[in-house]
C-alpha cells in the first residue's frame, strides 16, 4: 500500500489546492494597497496599521482571549473528569444518559445550543456578558476534550495504575503520579482544541452575550456582512499566521518527544 | 465517595447546562408571545399551575400552516444531503491517497488536513466571498483563460452554499475515513488480487466495506451540523437560500418571536435525534472495537 497512482496524486493535489488557495488569496490581498479587495494596486501594510489602531477590534480581541483561556481551562478539567468516568467509571445509574450528553453536543447545531442556553440564562434571571459566554463555551468544549482524552485513556495500560494502588498509593496519588503524566499530551491537545473552539465561535456567543461583551468573531461578523473588507483580510492573516506557527511548533515538539522516547527505549534495551 | 464526586461534577454540569436548557426551550415553545420582559407568557411568576394551563401547541400548528417553515426544513435537508455527498466525493479519494502515501509523508499530510480546522471557521467562509463574487477571483480567472465570456453568478446562490459546506467540513470527512483506511490490512487486497479480483472489484469488495465505519462517522459529522448551519447560508447564500438555522436566527433576533423560534428549534431537534443516535451508536461500536 505505498505506491501512489496518478489518480491518488491528482486527488491529493486538487484537495490541497482547494483547501489552501482561498486562505492564500486572503493573505496576499491583505497586503493590497487598494480599498477594492479584488484589484491589486501594489504592496502596502496600511490595513494592519488601521486594524491595530481600531479600539473596537482590540477590545473584542481582549474579551475573546479572556473567554477562551478561562473556558478552555474549565472545559479541560471537566472534560478530563468526564472521560475518566466514561472509561474507568464502571457502571453507574444514568450512564447511557451521561455518554449521550457527551456525544450529542459534538454534532448539535450551534443555533440550538445557543438558543437553549440563552433561554436558560434569561429564565433564571442571569445578566448576560462574559460569564454567560464562558459557561456556554465550557459546556460544549468539555465534550470535545472528553472525547480526545477518553481515546487516550482507552489505549493506556491499566495495570500501571493498579500497580501504583497495590504499592500503597491513594487513588488520587495514582491518578496524579501515573495516569495524568501518561494522558498529558491528550489533555494538552484537548485544552488547545477547547481554546480554538472558543476563539472561533460566533453563533453561541451571539446568543449568550449581552451588550457589555462583544467577541472578535461577533465583530468580524458584523463587518463581513457588509462585504469584503481589507481590514478583515489583515485580521485573518494575523489569525492564520498565529495558528500556523502554533500548529507547526506543536508538531515539532511532539515529534521530538517521540524521538526522545524512542532513544530512551533503545538505551533501556541496550542496558538490559 | 470520591468516585461519586468524580461522576457527579461533570454529570450535574451537563444536566444543568445541556439538558435543562432543552426543557426550557420546550416550555417556551408552548408559550405565547408577549410584550414584556421576558417576551413570552405565561411564566413561573403566574404560579406553576396557571403556567402549565397556559401552555398549548399553537406555535406548532402555526409552523405547519405557514409553508415557509416546511420549505426551510426540506431545503435544509436537501442542502445538507447534497453537501454531504459532495464532501464524501472530495474527501474519500483524499483520505485514500493519504493512506497509500509513503509512511514518512503521512504525518505531514495529516497536519495539512488538520491545519485549516484550527483556523477560524468564519474567516474560511469569508474567504469565499471574495472568490465567488461577480468580479471575484474565480470569475477573473475563468474570463482570463477564456472559458466564459460573461461573469458567472455564484455568490448568493445554493451552489456557493455547497462549496462553503464542502470546504469547511472537509477535514471532518477525511479524518475518520483516513483512520479507518490506515488500519486496513493491505495484504487483504493483495490476496484478493492474487485470487483474480480486478483492482476495481477489490476496492468495492474490500476497501469500501472495511472503511464503512469511517464513512458513516464522516457523513454524520458533516450532515448533522450542516443541517442547522447558519453562518454559511447567511454569508454565501442568497435570499432564495432557505435554511432552518437562518430562519431560527432571524425569528429570534429580527422578529423577536421567542416562542416560534423555540418551536422551530424543537422540531429541528426532533429531526436530528435519529441521526444523532445513529452517530453515537457508530462511535460506541468503534470505541468497543478499538479496545
Amino acid at each position: 500500500m505505498s505506491r501512489l497512482s496518478p489518480f491518488n496524486v491528482v486527488s491529493l493535489t486538487f484537495g490541497f489546492v482547494f483547501l489552501y488557495v482561498p486562505m492564500l488569496i486572503l493573505v496576499i490581498y491583505s497586503f493590497n494597497a487598494s480599498k477594492l479587495v479584488t484589484v491589486w494596486a501594489g504592496f502596502s501594510t496600511k490595513w494592519y496599521g488601521e486594524l491595530l489602531s481600531n479600539d473596537a477590534f482590540l477590545d473584542a480581541a481582549w474579551v475573546t482571549l479572556r473567554v477562551a483561556v478561562i473556558s478552555s481551562t474549565f472545559a479541560t478539567v471537566l472534560g478530563t473528569m468526564a472521560a475518566y468516568v466514561l472509561v474507568r467509571g464502571g457502571r453507574f445509574y444514568g450512564r447511557t444518559l451521561f455518554s449521550g450528553m457527551i456525544y450529542a453536543p459534538l454534532v448539535m447545531p450551534e443555533v440550538i445550543t445557543g438558543l437553549s442556553l440563552l433561554l436558560l440564562f434569561i429564565g433564571i434571571g442571569m445578566d448576560r456578558g462574559v460569564l454567560t459566554i464562558v459557561l456556554a463555551h465550557t459546556t460544549f468544549s468539555m465534550c470535545f476534550v472528553s472525547v480526545v482524552v477518553s481515546s487516550r485513556l482507552m489505549t493506556f495500560d491499566q495495570s500501571l495504575e493498579e500497580a501504583a494502588l497495590d504499592l500503597g498509593a491513594s487513588p488520587f496519588e495514582a491518578f496524579r503520579l501515573i495516569t495524568l503524566p501518561i494522558i498529558a499530551p491528550a489533555v494538552i491537545s484537548g485544552w488547545l482544541l477547547a481554546f480554538t473552539l472558543s476563539l472561533d465561535d460566533l453563533v453561541i456567543a451571539s446568543f449568550t452575550s449581552g451588550p457589555s461583551a462583544t467577541t472578535l468573531p461577533m465583530k468580524i461578523w458584523s463587518s463581513v456582512r457588509l462585504g469584503v473588507s481589507p481590514e478583515i483580510n489583515a485580521l485573518s492573516t494575523i489569525l492564520i499566521g498565529l495558528v500556523t506557527v502554533g500548529v507547526i511548533c506543536a508538531s515539532i515538539a511532539s515529534k521530538q518527544s517521540a524521538l526522545r522516547a524512542k532513544r530512551d527505549e533503545q538505551a533501556a534495551a541496550r542496558a538490559q | 465517595m470520591r468516585r461519586a464526586v468524580l461522576i457527579a461534577v461533570p454529570y450535574v454540569w451537563l444536566l444543568a447546562l445541556f439538558l435543562v436548557p432543552f426543557a426550557v426551550v420546550f416550555k417556551i415553545s408552548l408559550s405565547d408571545i408577549a410584550l414584556a420582559i421576558p417576551p413570552y407568557t405565561p411564566t413561573a411568576k403566574d404560579g406553576i399551575w396557571n403556567m402549565l394551563r397556559g401552555l398549548d401547541f399553537e406555535n406548532f400548528v402555526f409552523l405547519t400552516e405557514d409553508d415557509l417553515y416546511w420549505k426551510a426544513y426540506l431545503s435544509s435537508l436537501q442542502i445538507a444531503l447534497i453537501s454531504t455527498v459532495l464532501t464524501l466525493c472530495v474527501g474519500y479519494p483524499m483520505a485514500y491517497a493519504m493512506a497509500r502515501a509513503p509512511e514518512q509523508w503521512r504525518a505531514t499530510l495529516l497536519m495539512l488536513v488538520i491545519l485549516p480546522f484550527w483556523t477560524s471557521f468564519l474567516i474560511r467562509v469569508y474567504a469565499w466571498v471574495g472568490i465567488l463574487s461577480g468580479e471575484g477571483f474565480l470569475n477573473q480567472f475563468l474570463l482570463w483563460i477564456g472559458v466564459i465570456s460573461t461573469p458567472l453568478t455564484i455568490l448568493n446562490t445554493n451552489t456557493a452554499v455547497y462549496i462553503g459546506i464542502v470546504y469547511t467540513y472537509l477535514p471532518f470527512m477525511i479524518l475518520p475515513i483516513y483512520s479507518a483506511l490506515d488500519r486496513l490490512d493491505g495484504s487483504l487486497i493483495e490476496a484478493a488480487e492474487d485470487l483474480g479480483c480486478s483492482r476495481m472489484k477489490a476496492f468495492w469488495l474490500i476497501t469500501i466495506p472495511l472503511s464503512r465505519n469511517g464513512i458513516i462517522a464522516g457523513c454524520f459529522l458533516v450532515f448533522i451540523p450542516a443541517l442547522g448551519e447558519f453562518v454559511i447560508p447567511s454569508l454565501l447564500g442568497g435570499s432564495g437560500t432557505l435554511m432552518i438555522g437562518k430562519v431560527l436566527f432571524e425569528e429570534f433576533f429580527s422578529n423577536r418571536d421567542w416562542p416560534v423560534a423555540s418551536a422551530v428549534a424543537v422540531i429541528l431537534l426532533l429531526i436530528l435525534i435519529i441521526p444523532i443516535v445513529l452517530f453515537q451508536r457508530n462511535e460506541q461500536r468503534q470505541a468497543e472495537a478499538g479496545k
